[in-house]
């Protein structure tokens, strides 16, 4: 099957036409958040306070990488494990997040906001962190840096292999993996 | 042979990045099975990514998984044993923290697990001693990540439960974990002792190397009953679907009491990481 190509950032009539299954090839910007950093983003969209990056038609990727080595642009940087970030990002999907990556399985209720404001779930392979790091052409941190790796970092991407596991449909590649 | 605190340090903090950057040749050899048996297109090309990805690592001296672990260290102390020049436990961690540091690895300790403050090096490390006949020390250093440490659980069986109910109870947390430990999973259960020693006997089981079954026949039967029946499940590499799973299930078991069967089960990634030395 070929790979679709994506550029980010993305409409939602993009998003709109991607099915649980394809092969993806995605580029442009992301920016990086987990645990920590999607607790004082949500906090902030509590407070009234303006986010470090602009959600509308934005991705973010689970990963907190590794340093980089003298000459490198970041360490190694595969997915982490995506439903712990389930209590915040529907109230992201709702200000505009459009694209996910991460691993592992997600909730109704983020599936379910998927579905009303055309968000994708896309699942870059766990553990293959030092393959994944050469996708990444740039990255800076913009927000929280007193996090370490879990700051919220702007990457820019070159062709990072993903695929798409819940589409906007809700149609999800895991369960019918499992049937 | 006295054995010099400095010698600890610097063996574990080797250990430490080599076990990162370099797969166990087991491992490896569990991923070229798995992709003569896959038949799945999407498993079939995970698993070659998987094959490229410790390619890369291994050449370039960077992590396999961006997920370097919390470092589990097994320690062996002879009983008699001359440790000189400092703290045993302090140069464990010493060796962790240099490891870390030099090796680029990413520090994923939080001091208090409710405050959560990274403790910046990745210390302290997970030591658990054991005391052994002899004047030497072996060490062996096993990363721990969390996407698999998070679907592990314990159970207090009955009795009465016997194999079945060990096997039910493994089968239903590599069930429940689905995708969110990167399969295929080496998983290590311990059967027997009590709450506490259960957990540690799964814990130890992961750094067996795969294809080494437990010494006792039949439960060595069931290791290869529960792999048969896990890769059954179709969850396959990633939870893309598919005939593999888990590469190994690894049980330990020790004496218990009349009226328990404690169950742990403890699950590790695709990227299982454990290097050994013995010192003295």
């Amino acid at each position: 099957m070929e790979k679709i190509k994506l550029e980010m950032p993305i409409t939602e009539a993009e998003i709109r036409e991607l099915n649980a299954g394809d092969k993806i090839a995605l580029s442009g910007v992301l920016y990086t958040a987990r645990d920590a950093a999607h607790a004082r983003l949500v906090d902030a969209l509590e407070r009234g306070e303006e986010l470090p990056m602009e959600l509308e038609g934005q991705g973010i990727y689970y990963v907190g990488p590794c340093p980089a080595k003298p000459g490198q642009v970041i360490g190694s940087a595969g997915p982490t494990t995506s439903y712990r970030m389930d209590p915040f990002a529907p109230r992201l999907i709702k200000e505009g997040l459009r694209v996910m990556i991460g691993k592992g399985e997600r909730s109704t209720e983020v599936i379910e906001t998927m579905k009303e404001e055309g968000a994708v779930y896309l699942g870059a392979i766990g553990g293959a962190a030092a393959l994944i790091a050469k996708c990444i052409k740039q990255a800076e941190v913009i927000a929280y840096d007193d996090l370490g790796t879990e700051a919220v970092r702007r990457l820019e991407v070159e062709d990072l292999p993903l695929i798409c596991v819940i589409d906007s449909n809700g149609n999800n590649l895991y369960h019918r993996a499992g049937e | 042979m006295a054995i010099h605190v400095e010698q600890v340090t610097e063996a574990v903090a080797k250990m430490c990045k080599e076990a990162n950057y370099i797969l166990g040749a087991d491992i490896l050899e569990g991923y070229q099975e798995a992709l003569e048996r896959e038949e799945s297109e999407v498993a079939r090309e995970v698993l070659e990514t998987l094959l490229e990805n410790a390619e890369i690592a291994k050449e370039e001296k960077m992590p396999i998984c961006q997920d370097t672990g919390m470092a589990v260290i097994f320690l062996e102390l002879g009983q008699d044993a001359e440790i000189e020049g400092g703290s045993l436990t302090e140069a464990i961690n010493e060796g962790v923290r240099q490891g870390y540091q030099e090796g680029y690895l990413r520090k994923s300790v939080v001091a208090d697990p409710l405050e959560r403050q990274n403790t910046g090096d990745n210390t302290p490390a997970i030591i658990h001693t054991e005391l052994v006949p002899g004047d030497k020390i072996k060490l062996t250093v096993a990363p721990k990540g969390f996407g698999s440490e998070n679907m592990s659980q314990i159970k207090m069986l009955k009795p009465a439960d016997g194999v079945e109910g060990v096997k039910d109870f493994v089968l239903q947390v590599v069930e429940e974990a689905g995708s969110n430990p990167c399969p295929p999973i080496v998983v290590g259960v311990g059967i027997g002792g009590t709450f506490e020693k259960a957990a540690l006997l799964a814990k130890k089981a992961i750094v067996r190397p795969i294809g080494l079954h437990n010494q006792k026949e039949e439960l060595a039967q069931v290791e290869e009953e529960l792999l048969t029946e896990i890769n059954q499940l179709g969850i396959g590499p990633q939870g893309f679907g598919g005939a593999t799973t888990a590469l190994a299930v690894n049980i330990n078991d020790y004496p218990t009491h009349i009226a328990g069967l404690p169950v742990a089960v403890n699950i590790n990634c695709h990227v299982t990481r454990h290097k050994e030395i013995t010192l003295g």
